[in-house]
């Protein structure tokens, strides 16, 4: 047992932190926010540059290795900095994907421009009307000439507006199976929106998309179980997130306590108060607790893996509520403004806490589990 | 970062376990997994099969005769001890008092009372609370004159837990008046022998005696009884509140209370025939404290890391302490409704080892709701979860 972070590790995370709060303040990224793209080029390519697009890929594509925990790390500070860049979508889904099941051809085609930062990837999977069911697809590849056509309707792809390739889900003879689309191939359309915490998504649309064969990723029919562990992995990272931005929503609101003046004194003084920022402590010390979890059980074998992927999905989203409620409520009337970065943090809490599955998703597979 | 015990540590918990499987009464075991009345003896004969091992003392240092275990040792073999239904040995004695005489006591204090602990033959008891001192302990007023070569105490302590078993009282005490509370405190060791002193018990809600009264009546207490100087006792005190940290969770008992509430649901009927943990609506609730242990068995294993590097105790032992109560508390509240109305009859003499009448219900469902009713001492007891939540307020959040 050790909950120590490695030397190497330290200085990832002192290297983040101090990128957070230097370049990107809450001022630059309302800038970025406000832009065409809603997250920014030049950040990206700094990420390239420190490293962070290598994190979690295999060496032989470049990329730096790593486990569960050095995506924690990354994605914690991100957290804390509320930033906008697609790094879970492109590094943590798409790429961690093909690392994971791509072959050599398709690891090699794709991932060094990943890990320069000239290529971005989505994760195309959840379709309308699906809610949280990952057993739903409907899009159709059918088997044409040597390749397949796609056809279909992919719905909130996490940054699937900005992304070079998309790997997409759809049904095939042998089940659910994903394929590596190009977003510019003829008969994708794609209608890109922000989503409530100001980072973008898009609906796409699949007609008549020819694919060919090289396309294919891993065995046909194993689709599913691909994305599933990519979403996994993406809950793990959505933990980490949460984590570090309810600690950046605890030190604003505990501030925040000690300087507002009313009825001539700190309204910190008051225990009302006092108690409840204890309690959004104590809810995010849980929820790290079950973040670090969620990255040690990634390797676990798949049963312990989604138990331990739901359970820190639970607590997380109820603790990323609270916190992000309760940040908003003692910072009074300025916390329901958009002036300040509490109200932020809120909408990416909520954010995360909807995303992949909510808490009652999660605590019903968890419970059905239990009986299974 | 890796969340696994190391290979020598596993071995360690298949030690313990083997240990256990071979010496545990197997009369003890069923009274605690049943949720039964224990009785004096219960606790001393588990006591001295530990001692016989080495293993009394787990908390100790080898120098005192303890085991000198880490703190993931000592944090395995609690978890073992309550899997596997082992009593839950007072902590006045080996986790309370045995610390502080060990830091704070003299030579001859040490030679004398760590024997007869780690032996079994004294049974400590705390003598901290007032009628007027909860959680404003400082404000005490039982008083101890000094005459000479003793001390004469008079005044009350109160919820003393089990004090009608104990032949020793530790017992803070007011030495001087005219200064600020804490700087008037003093800590004594008080033989329950002496005359004057008296005990008096509380009937609980649960129908049981647990708690007393202790009265102090022109108790003569030897001044070689003291621990360190007159008037430090606050910072002993301090010291003892500190000291406990990784069993404050509760995590073990926990994990087993889990186990049975499974158990328990799985054979209770719910609705439309299916067994009770079928019913969505009640197996959310179980998967909810579940999840909820688990965030606790993994904070507490971040508090047992902090110490294995020697990191000074924290005001972290107060977030174990308000969620390790806390889901005590809901275990035991799903325990009793499991039993619907099984829940509602109060069969006070069906709980205790050998009752052949009568019984309404399940067996197994006799004592849940005593213990519901009596785990609300939880969140009050060792300065009350709100107290507990004014020290993060001002340790960690700097209010």
């Amino acid at each position: 047992m050790d909950f120590t972070f490695s030397d190497e590790q330290r200085q990832l995370r002192e290297m983040l932190e101090r990128y957070v709060r230097k370049d990107y303040g809450f001022e630059k990224r309302r800038e970025i926010l406000r832009s065409t793209d809603g997250w920014s080029r030049e950040v990206w390519r700094q990420f390239a540059d420190m490293g962070l697009l290598a994190i979690g890929l295999p060496e032989a594509q470049g990329g730096l290795g790593g486990d569960g925990f050095d995506t924690l790390l990354v994605m914690e500070a991100l957290g804390s900095g509320l930033v906008l860049e697609p790094y879970l979508s492109t590094v943590v889904l798409g790429a961690g994907l093909l690392a994971r099941h791509g072959s050599d051809a398709q690891q090699s085609a794709l991932l060094p421009a990943v890990i320069a930062g000239d290529s971005l990837l989505a994760l195309a999977h959840h379709e309308p009307g699906q809610r949280y069911q990952l057993d739903g697809v409907t899009t159709q590849a059918d088997a044409q000439g040597e390749g397949h056509v796609l056809n279909g309707r992919k719905s909130v792809v996490l940054h699937g507006g900005a992304a070079d390739h998309l790997l997409v889900s759809a049904q095939t003879p042998q089940g659910v199976s994903l394929f590596i689309v190009d977003a510019q191939a003829p008969g994708v359309s794609r209608k890109a929106y922000p989503t409530q915490d100001g980072q973008r998504a898009a609906e796409i649309r699949f007609t008549q998309v020819r694919l060919s064969t090289d396309a294919l990723i891993g065995a046909a029919g194993a689709g599913l179980e691909m994305v599933e562990l990519a979403l996994d992995h993406g809950i793990a990272a959505l933990c980490a997130e949460a984590v570090g931005a309810m600690a950046a929503a605890i030190e604003a609101t505990v501030s925040y306590l000690k300087t507002r003046k009313q009825f001539g004194v700190p309204i910190g003084s008051f225990q009302a108060l006092q108690h409840r920022a204890v309690d959004m402590y104590l809810h995010a010390e849980q929820a790290r607790s079950m973040a670090y979890l969620a990255a040690a059980k990634l390797t676990a074998d798949r049963a312990e893996r989604r138990q331990a992927i739901s359970a820190a999905k639970v607590l997380v989203s109820q603790s990323a509520r609270f916190v992000g409620q309760q940040a908003v409520q003692l910072h009074g009337g300025i916390g329901v403004t958009d002036e300040l970065a509490v109200s932020h943090l809120f909408k990416r809490l909520t954010m995360i806490g909807l995303l992949f599955g909510d808490a009652e998703h999660h605590l019903g597979l968890f419970g059905d589990a239990l009986v299974a | 970062m890796d969340l696994n015990f190391t290979a020598a540590e596993q071995a360690f918990r298949a030690e313990v376990r083997q240990f256990i499987d071979g010496k545990l009464p197997s009369d003890i075991r069923d009274k605690v997994l049943g949720g039964q009345r224990l009785q004096k003896d219960d606790y001393y004969r588990w006591h001295v099969i530990l001692n016989d091992r080495g293993w009394i003392a787990p908390n100790w240092p080898q120098q005192y005769g303890g085991t000198g275990w880490s703190p993931v040792q000592q944090h395995i073999f609690d978890e073992e001890c309550a899997d596997a239904g082992a009593p839950l040995l007072s902590v006045f004695s080996l986790r309370m008092v045995a610390p502080v005489i060990m830091a704070f006591g003299n030579e001859a204090q040490k030679a004398h009372f760590l024997p007869r602990i780690l032996s079994g033959e004294d049974w400590w008891c705390q003598g901290y609370s007032e009628p007027g001192a909860g959680s404003d302990l400082a404000s005490l007023k039982t008083r101890a004159e000094r005459k000479g070569d003793h001390y004469v105490v008079n005044g009350q302590k109160t919820w003393t837990t089990l004090g009608h078993h104990a032949s020793w009282i530790f017992c803070l005490v007011r030495t001087a008046v005219d200064v600020r509370n804490q700087e008037g405190i003093s800590f004594l060791l008080i033989d329950m022998n002496t005359p004057g002193v008296s005990v008096r018990p509380i009937i609980m809600l649960d129908g049981e005696h647990e708690v007393n009264e202790v009265w102090f009546d022109n108790v003569e207490v030897p001044v070689q009884n003291r621990i360190g100087e007159e008037n430090k006792g606050w910072t002993y005190a301090k010291f003892l509140l500190g000291h406990e940290r990784t069993g404050i969770a509760g995590v073990g008992r926990s994990k087993r209370e889990l186990k049975r509430l499974k158990e328990i649901a799985a054979r209770q009927p719910g609705s439309d025939g299916r067994r009770l943990i079928d019913d969505a609506r009640f197996r959310d609730r179980v998967a909810q404290v579940e999840i909820d242990l688990m965030a606790l068995e993994i904070t507490n294993l971040r508090v047992i890391a902090a110490e294995m590097e020697q990191r000074a105790p924290g005001p972290e032992a107060s977030l174990l302490k308000i969620r390790g109560s806390e889901i005590q508390q809901t275990l035991s509240e799903l325990l009793m409704q499991a039993l619907g109305h099984d829940a509602l009859p109060y069969q006070h003499d069906a709980m205790d080892a050998g009752y052949d009448g009568e019984i309404v219900g399940p067996g197994y469902g006799v004592p849940l709701s005593g213990h519901y009713f009596n785990l609300r001492k939880t969140t009050i007891y060792g300065g009350s979860n709100e107290i507990q939540k004014n020290i993060i307020s001002k340790m960690i959040l700097g209010f």
